[in-house]
């Protein structure tokens, strides 16, 4: 066994902040999914509001990259 | 991290990371501000190939477009009506801002994804420095045009209380100064992980060997994902400028 433990620790913590970009995966899916079945129920006006669906992905990711940028932290700046 | 890269497998290792190193172009190791390095070389190539579509290709101004002249228009009308859209009559004024924006970093996206480049727009630093001046000069805006009536942005009268409308504004006040660190992240860090994704399945092929279909298959199916993440990002930037640019034309409820 090699290392000390605040390597381990700074891999473990990376690890752990991965498990928000799920959150984020959810949240996304969530807006997509919304967005189509909202789409296929009107179609004439979905063209309209791609737009408003690309904010709300954006929105929904950047949570998600928050924590992919706390694991990049914990791996490459601590 | 660099030190894992050298176990196993033949001769063909590849550090998913390398890819972002910025290196001299003309040899040498340290890195001024002046030394030109592959960040320099690649932006340049992305001016110079943003140049040859929009002021080259679309220089013959026919009735019937070539190739390179429906690109130009396409690419300018698309943009042209996002802006209408999203910020209305009056953000066409800033227009050209937007459209340079997005032309720099769609352009940059694409160009990183051909073989050994180099992704200029996946350094947290070119993204820094784009979404820092979005906000600096949105926020400029947003206060030449308004004065302190910009700070309305921060009241939402249509709260029914007014310790929820103070509440509110402290999480209004949050969320506007943690734009420009979303933004630039939002696509460093999409680019980046395209890019390293691309060359850990590389590592893999690169592995294998003559065994390599899967990866090589995974490879050319991530390279297509990567190349709609390009131009989505290009454009979620793109729009989120002319979001913030609403908020600062437009800041009441």
């Amino acid at each position: 066994m090699e290392g000390n433990i605040g390597e381990m620790g700074q891999f473990i913590g990376a690890g752990l902040a991965c498990i928000g970009m799920g959150g984020a995966g959810i949240g996304v899916g969530h807006v997509a999914g919304n967005f189509l079945s909202g789409a296929l129920r009107n179609p004439a006006a979905a063209g309209e509001q791609t737009a408003t669906l690309f904010i709300g992905i954006a929105f929904a990711e950047a949570l998600g990259i928050f924590s992919f940028l706390v694991a990049l932290l914990l791996m490459f700046a601590v | 991290m660099a030190g894992e890269a050298e176990h196993g497998g033949s001769g063909f290792n590849i550090h998913p990371m390398d890819q972002f190193k910025v290196t001299p172009l003309f040899g040498g190791d340290s890195v001024h501000w002046y030394t030109p390095t592959n960040a320099t070389l690649w932006m340049l190539l992305t001016v110079l190939a943003i140049t040859l579509v929009m002021v080259v290709g679309a220089r013959g101004r026919a009735l019937i477009p070539s190739r390179a002249q429906s690109a130009a228009e396409v690419i300018y009308g698309f943009t042209r009506k996002m802006v209408e859209d999203v910020a209305g009559k009056e953000g066409m004024k800033y227009f050209p801002y937007i459209l340079t924006v997005f032309l720099f970093i769609l352009f940059a996206n694409l160009l990183a994804l051909l073989p050994a480049s180099f992704a200029p727009t996946s350094h947290i630093a070119v993204t820094g420095v784009l979404a820092l001046a979005v906000f600096v000069t949105v926020t400029a805006i947003g206060f030449v045009k308004h004065g302190a009536g910009f700070l309305k942005l921060f009241w939402v009268t249509s709260a029914p209380t007014v310790a929820l409308r103070i509440v509110l504004a402290v999480i209004e006040l949050i969320s506007y100064f943690v734009r420009p660190l979303s933004h630039s992240v939002r696509l460093g860090g999409n680019m980046m992980a395209g890019h390293a994704v691309l060359k850990v399945f590389a590592g893999f092929a690169g592995a294998l060997g003559l065994g390599a279909i899967f990866p090589i298959v995974a490879i050319v199916a991530v390279y297509g994902l990567e190349l709609m993440v390009a131009c989505i990002q290009a454009y979620v930037f793109a729009i989120l400028t002319c979001v913030y640019l609403n908020d600062a034309l437009h800041p009441g409820h």
